[in-house]
């Protein structure tokens, strides 16, 4: 989490000129996009199922806690040894001690929004132990030492040159491989590491309440390896990602697959329920289970509930405006884009993210495809009014605008100075607007308001 | 016999400062399909910038504002899809817990349309005469047409019985065009990025003119095409084509 209130005008006035991020983020948000369009197309239920998405997620988000003990209890019926952790802080410091209690040196990890929140990888890295990202997107940007810039692809900003030239730098590949030689040299390096770990490190794409169990969605295979080679096995999931039942989950996973990538299912699907038992020939002889709050029982209870609800499948990312034209990092927080705008400041307090809510146009095509129906745009705009006392300036100009003499003034007096250009009193209004176009342009001839009196006289 | 159909012109801010004749052609629009306007002159801002920019205490002032003028029209037109969407969808929630104002302003919601949703859903114009001097014409759908008020679909067949094969669609239609209100100016960089996309689009379609149905996006787009020389483009409400095509002249 950063400290210092990060500047979004400041970054995003990079990104945009960065003509090989924008490439690169538009031509993958595109196919993403292009993706869930043709699945959701081809599911003519799909509207019924985000109708349950919502309405299942709001029994949830209405009592977070019972579902919570549920999912403990059944948990450590099956073996697994639940934590519960009230913030980042102390998931990390969980981690460690898990780590430091069964003497790890090693973890291999698969790809976690949640870890990321806890920045597990430094803390663990600061207690001397070394993880290895699994899932490709996450394989290359810990090789470059970035963050996720997006929730699903963590690599979307980068461009497939951009990765060859980082693998020939850090792993010695020969010079501009293609996607499949990429592949497999990550699986080559990767394949030594599973076999050595001995912890592996998940989130939680679903928390089952009624079987205590995590379920992990992958296309790539790594999370089937990083669930059943290492003898301790971690997973790190928000407690927003309970749902009641087991029977709850294929449809949730219908939604997340064709809303996160366009797929019916993901390639490949973990249901881990309790650690290796007797008898069994694999898995972890320890399961451990850290639920994170960090601010989720709160929000639960405040008017942003149904931010909690959010599946994490970066549709609103893919399909937001801004998002397509800064990428991720711009915004300077764990989650970006439109559920990121609303959870980091609900997370990390208003003050060190207030200009995320109104990083948005407010165009509200993320409501428009969240498959559990977010109100996003809505939440952003109130968030606008939660951060800060309007200005002084928008209470008089409220005052003149509702006063209709003065608004009638107002509008003679823009309407004047604009056709002049808006030199002058007007500038400075202007200088913002003007950093990408010209003042606007009133039409010749009388105002409408003097047409119609002449008009409504002469009748 | 049918009575006369009586409305209420809501003229926006951006028609009473900046575009005149969009109000003029709203007005004689309506009155060619019969529908009597008035347009009363106590009205001012539907307050959507101080909503959009967390100020909700001025935003219900203006929205009581708007009530007390408009309350007793019959209905409410106005040539801009954002405006009416505030008025429609946003008004509401700003008064919770203050059921008898949430009536008044829910009937109020009811009788509030965008002029070419108005000639489509209630005056029921199923056709417009061919225009006089086509050229070709791209529209921005933009969204709170889309999204704002749901109407999809309808600008677009006015616009190809006006204009047949010089309508050109718009590709990336439903993306926005980087406007937002306040985001315009607290974040140009990028809503000059967004801009330019739109911009580009709309020079890939050989359009001469731009239609829609919110000139807050219009005064963006055109304000960045003279910034880029993209000068000659002609940046419209779709109700001065149908005027035009209704009088079959170009002004």
């Amino acid at each position: 989490m950063n400290p210092v209130a990060p500047n979004f005008r400041n970054a995003s006035r990079d990104a945009v000129k960065n003509a090989q991020l924008v490439a690169a983020v538009r031509k993958s948000s595109d196919l993403l996009s292009d993706l869930m369009a043709r699945a959701v197309a081809n599911t003519p239920d799909f509207e019924a199922l985000r109708d349950y998405g919502r309405a299942r997620k709001l029994e949830i988000s209405g009592d977070l806690e019972k579902y919570v003990q549920s999912f403990t209890a059944h948990a450590r019926a099956a073996g697994a040894v639940v934590h519960r952790a009230k913030d980042a802080a102390e998931a990390a410091r969980l981690a460690i001690k898990i780590a430091a209690d069964n003497g790890t040196k090693t973890a291999v990890k698969g790809k976690s929004m949640t870890a990321e929140e806890v920045e597990l990888n430094e803390a663990l890295e600061a207690a001397g132990i070394t993880v290895t990202e699994t899932d490709m997107g996450e394989f290359i940007i810990q090789l470059a030492h970035e963050k996720p810039s997006h929730i699903m692809a963590p690599a979307i900003h980068r461009s497939r040159a951009q990765v060859a030239e980082l693998f020939t730098d850090k792993l010695g590949t020969p010079p501009d491989l293609g996607v499949e030689a990429l592949v497999a040299a990550a699986r080559k390096d990767l394949r030594e590491k599973f076999l050595a770990a001995d912890m592996g490190i998940t989130g939680g794409n679903f928390a089952i309440a009624d079987t205590g169990s995590i379920v992990l969605v992958s296309n790539e295979g790594n999370i089937r390896m990083t669930t059943t080679l290492p003898r301790i096995q971690l997973a790190v999931v928000g407690i927003d990602k309970i749902i009641p039942e087991m029977a709850d989950m294929p449809k949730f996973l219908a939604l997340l697959a064709r809303s996160a990538c366009g797929q019916t299912i993901s390639s490949y699907m973990s249901i881990v329920t309790g650690p290796r038992r007797a008898g069994e020939e694999e898995g972890p002889e320890q399961l451990h289970i850290i639920l994170l709050d960090n601010g989720r029982s709160r929000i639960a209870k405040g008017p942003y509930r149904e931010i909690l609800h959010c599946l994490h499948c970066g549709a609103c990312l893919s399909h937001c405006p801004v998002y397509r034209a800064v990428g991720g990092h711009a915004y300077q927080a764990t989650y970006p884009g439109p559920m990121g705008s609303v959870i980091s400041p609900l997370i990390s307090g208003l003050g060190i993210y207030a200009d995320l809510p109104n990083a948005c146009t407010l165009c509200g095509r993320c409501a428009e495809v969240c498959p559990v129906r977010v109100p996003l745009p809505d939440y952003l705009r109130d968030l606008r009014s939660d951060v800060k006392k309007p200005p002084f300036m928008m209470k008089l100009t409220a005052f003149g605008a509702n006063t209709p003499s003065l608004y009638r003034l107002g509008m003679i007096a823009m309407r004047r100075m604009l056709k002049k250009g808006g030199k002058g009193l007007m500038a400075p209004a202007l200088k913002e607007w003007t950093v990408c176009r010209e003042p606007p342009k009133p039409q010749e001839g009388e105002s409408f308001r003097d047409w119609w009196r002449t008009r409504s006289y002469c009748k | 016999m049918p009575t006369t159909r009586r409305a209420s012109l809501f003229l926006t801010c951006s028609a009473d400062a900046l575009y005149p004749s969009v109000g003029r052609v709203s007005v004689r629009l309506l009155e060619s399909y019969g529908v009597d306007v008035d347009f009363p002159e106590e009205q001012t801002c539907c307050g959507q910038p101080w909503l959009n920019t967390g100020d909700t205490k001025s935003a219900r002032t203006m929205a009581l504002h708007f009530l007390k003028v408009f309350e007793r029209s019959e209905a409410i037109v106005a040539p801009s899809s954002s405006c009416v969407d505030t008025v429609r969808n946003r008004y509401l929630p700003l008064f919770k817990g203050e059921p008898k104002l949430q009536d008044r302003f829910r009937e109020l919601a009811s009788k509030t349309y965008e002029i070419c949703e108005y000639m489509h859903r209630i005056l029921d114009i199923p056709g417009l005469p061919p225009h006089p001097e086509p050229t070709r014409t791209t529209y921005h759908s933009s969204c709170r047409t889309l999204r704002g008020i749901g109407l999809r679909g309808a600008a677009e067949n006015y616009l190809k019985q006006m204009l047949g094969d010089h309508f050109v669609p718009l590709p990336d239609a439903d993306t926005c065009c980087g406007f937002g209100g306040s985001f315009s100016v607290k974040f140009p960089e990028v809503s000059g990025k967004i801009m330019e996309d739109k911009l580009g689009n709309i020079v890939l379609t050989g359009a001469s003119t731009v239609a829609a149905l919110d000139m807050s996006c219009l005064t963006h787009l055109s304000a960045g095409a003279r910034r880029q020389n993209l000068g000659r483009l002609r940046f419209v409400h779709l109700v001065e084509l149908m005027m035009e095509a209704l009088e079959g002249k170009t002004r």
